[in-house]
């Protein structure tokens, strides 16, 4: 990590440049600095300043309406996010370079070390966006699909390579299958999406798949596409072609049901913030900051949707400056609030915080010393 | 008298003029060197803990050959294709436009030739995506079905077009201007007695053409088409776009696997990247910087070597 400091911090000049020259347009028209903040935490409007953050790629829809919501109640306050990566981001929060990360992968143990160093306390991280990851096919003849998590997992892996394996079939009992051949799509680029379609398959069958949790797809063969933008447009431009996307990128294309316990779920938000309730913390941290979640995909539980995706974002529990606390705390407040989650789910589609969940992210942010 | 006077007088500002426009030109020749020995100088440093990092750190855990080898294959690979569909082309424009259009038509199209050089390569990884990829998927399954015992064809046919030869169109069609800007300007200049001598001989014009014309613009042609190359080896956002990457070495150019770029893999995997990985990305980059150096040394000397055959002195 060291090692590529000089390249990070290339990156970093750029990117401050930036926000420094966005930052001055904007300061034009408020006729206000960015360093002078007011009093501590008495309710939004009295806030002013500018908050950094940096990360995840997945929350930047949902970011984009966080800040509209909350630039809003504070006009004052100017809030910059760039989506550079998930790791990009940590790695920037690690280097104090933002107060603020997001991430589609919790810290891990060496990161939190790093990270506790930089803070002076352990990080708090809070889960701020959940999204059901769809399956999507095209296929023509075929308008439902259902797949057994064994199925799934050995068409991903290229063991079933035709629509009319009888593994398909057993799952479809009523469909008409074609003997297309299968081609399946995946991130090309390094993704959080991949990290949490390749557990969702490393936990529920590991002997199909051997590859372990990893955020660039292991495998060489199948079709790779950029984004998720690019697997939409490679699953809708080929035939036989299946993949896996944020479920509100999906768009027109056939999503497929997973099978859960002994029925099959189709993607929706509601089933998706379900199995946080059945999922454990990480253990070996403590649960009350750091609400790491290990997501339970094994789940047999009737309507719930395993296959989800899970941002963080990461605070530190106190800053040097207690302007940069206070803005940070009423942002996260704000981002865990049902208010703003309702604002990411109309904007980016995920499933809103189950309101236990928001309440515990709550007194999470709530000890930050403002 | 008055007159040298007057010279002596107007002598001191001209000096003035002339060093700062040396000291302007020098700096200015002296900072490209500054700043090529400063990529060069960044990319060694940081791309040289990849050489010496342990195989499980490497992303796939692999060596650090084995990871960048089929990235130097599929550069190379790609830029190819490129240059083959795309050297043709160029010359047949730019003779077309030197010596066959009418005046009024040559113009026109030597401008609208150049305008595809301003077309950004975002917008051609759209094309590449949207339009030309699934135009090309019958005739991949067409090749597939017919001629698949060539090693270069022999599927599975890409279901989505997306393939080495697509983006190797792609490339051909962003290379094409440079290409044939330069063709043309060579073209342009045989010297005229040449081809009236040839016409005057009773050479047919394609006769003129292969007896004056292509002798005298042989070494112009060949830098053309190495600016083409270069050009195509570096080029990212489109071949990010446009291919389906997979990893591996292979010749087959219509299959959903293919190995990946140089540029395009680095511009894909960065954003997730840490750790060593990053210096091994900025070490696959020193390879690509060195590989379009030893291309350009390579072009030159072959100009160099054609020069005194050309009749261009």
């Amino acid at each position: 990590m060291n090692r590529s400091s000089l390249s990070r911090t290339a990156l970093l000049g750029v990117v401050s440049l930036t926000a420094a020259l966005g930052l001055s347009a904007c300061g034009a028209g408020n006729e206000k600095s960015s360093s002078d903040t007011t009093s501590p935490s008495s309710g939004g409007t009295s806030l002013s300043g500018t908050l950094n953050g940096s990360g995840s790629s997945a929350q930047e829809a949902a970011m984009a309406a966080w800040k509209a919501g909350f630039q809003t109640a504070n006009p004052s306050v100017t809030v910059n996010y760039d989506p550079a990566g998930s790791s990009a981001g940590r790695e920037q929060f690690i280097a104090g370079s933002v107060p603020f990360a997001g991430s589609d992968a919790y810290l891990t143990t060496d990161e939190l070390k790093a990270a506790t160093k930089t803070c002076g306390a352990a990080p708090i991280e809070v889960p701020v966006y959940v999204s059901p990851i769809a399956v999507i096919y095209n296929l023509p003849g075929v308008d439902k699909l259902q797949l057994s998590p064994a199925t799934l997992t050995q068409i991903f892996a290229g063991k079933i390579t035709q629509w009319d394996d009888p593994a398909i079939a057993a799952d479809n009992p009523s469909a008409k299958l074609p003997s297309t051949a299968i081609t399946t799509v995946h991130r090309s680029d390094g993704s959080g999406t991949t990290d949490n379609f390749t557990d969702y398959m490393n936990q529920v069958d590991s002997t199909d798949w051997t590859y372990g949790q990893t955020d660039t797809w292991p495998i060489k063969s199948g079709e790779g596409a950029e984004g998720t933008s690019g697997v939409v447009a490679a699953v809708t431009q080929g035939q036989g072609t299946i993949g896996y996307a944020d479920n509100s990128a999906a768009g027109s294309l056939s999503k497929a049901s997973i099978k859960v316990g002994s029925s099959y779920v189709a993607p929706s938000a509601a089933a998706a913030s379900k199995v946080l309730d059945e999922s454990k913390p990480v253990p070996g941290r403590d649960a009350t900051t750091d609400q790491a979640i290990a997501v339970n995909r094994t789940s047999t539980t009737a309507g719930v949707y395993p296959l989800i995706l899970v941002s963080y974002q990461i605070v530190c529990p106190k800053y040097s400056s207690s302007s940069t606390a206070n803005l940070v705390k009423a942002f996260e407040t704000y981002v865990v609030s049902s208010d703003g989650q309702a604002a990411a789910a109309k904007a980016a589609g995920s499933a809103p915080l189950t309101s236990a969940l928001s309440q515990k992210a709550q007194a999470a942010i709530d000890t930050i010393a403002g | 008298m008055s007159s040298s006077a007057a010279e002596v007088k107007n002598r001191p500002p001209r000096q003035l003029g002339d060093r700062v426009f040396k000291g302007l030109a020098t700096g200015a020749a002296s900072l490209i060197l500054i700043a090529l020995a400063g990529v060069g100088i960044f990319l060694t440093s940081e791309g040289f803990p990849a050489f010496t990092a342990s195989k499980s750190q490497i992303p796939g855990e692999v060596t650090i050959v084995a990871y960048i080898w089929p990235l130097v294959f599929g550069t190379v690979l790609g830029a190819a294709i490129a240059l083959l569909i795309a050297a043709p082309l160029s010359i047949g424009v730019a003779l077309f436009i030197s010596h066959y259009a009418p005046r009024r038509l040559a113009a026109p199209l030597g401008y609208l030739i150049d305008l595809l050089a301003a077309v950004p390569s975002v917008v051609y990884g759209l094309w590449g995506i949207f339009y030309l990829a699934p135009r090309m998927t019958p005739l991949f399954l067409w090749l597939d079905q017919h001629v698949s015992f060539i090693p270069l064809f022999s599927g599975p046919a890409s279901p989505t077009g997306r393939t080495m030869l697509t983006v190797g169109v792609v490339l051909a069609v962003m290379i094409l201007p440079i290409s044939t800007a330069l063709c043309r300007e060579v073209f342009l200049q045989t010297p005229r007695l040449h081809e009236e001598a040839a016409l005057a001989l009773g050479a047919t014009r394609w006769e003129m053409v292969r007896m004056t014309v292509f002798p005298h613009a042989r070494s112009g042609m060949v830098s053309a088409a190495m600016l083409g190359l270069g050009r195509a080896l570096g080029e990212t956002m489109a071949v990010a776009m446009v291919l389906s990457v997979s990893g591996v070495v292979t010749f087959n150019l219509i299959s959903s696997t293919n190995p990946s770029t140089i540029a395009a893999n680095i511009a894909l995997q960065f954003p997730e990247a840490t750790g060593v990985a990053v210096n091994v990305l900025v070490a696959s980059g020193l390879v690509l910087f060195i590989l379009t150096f030893l291309i350009n040394f390579a072009a030159r000397a072959v100009v160099n070597r054609r020069k005194e055959f050309s009749g261009a002195n």
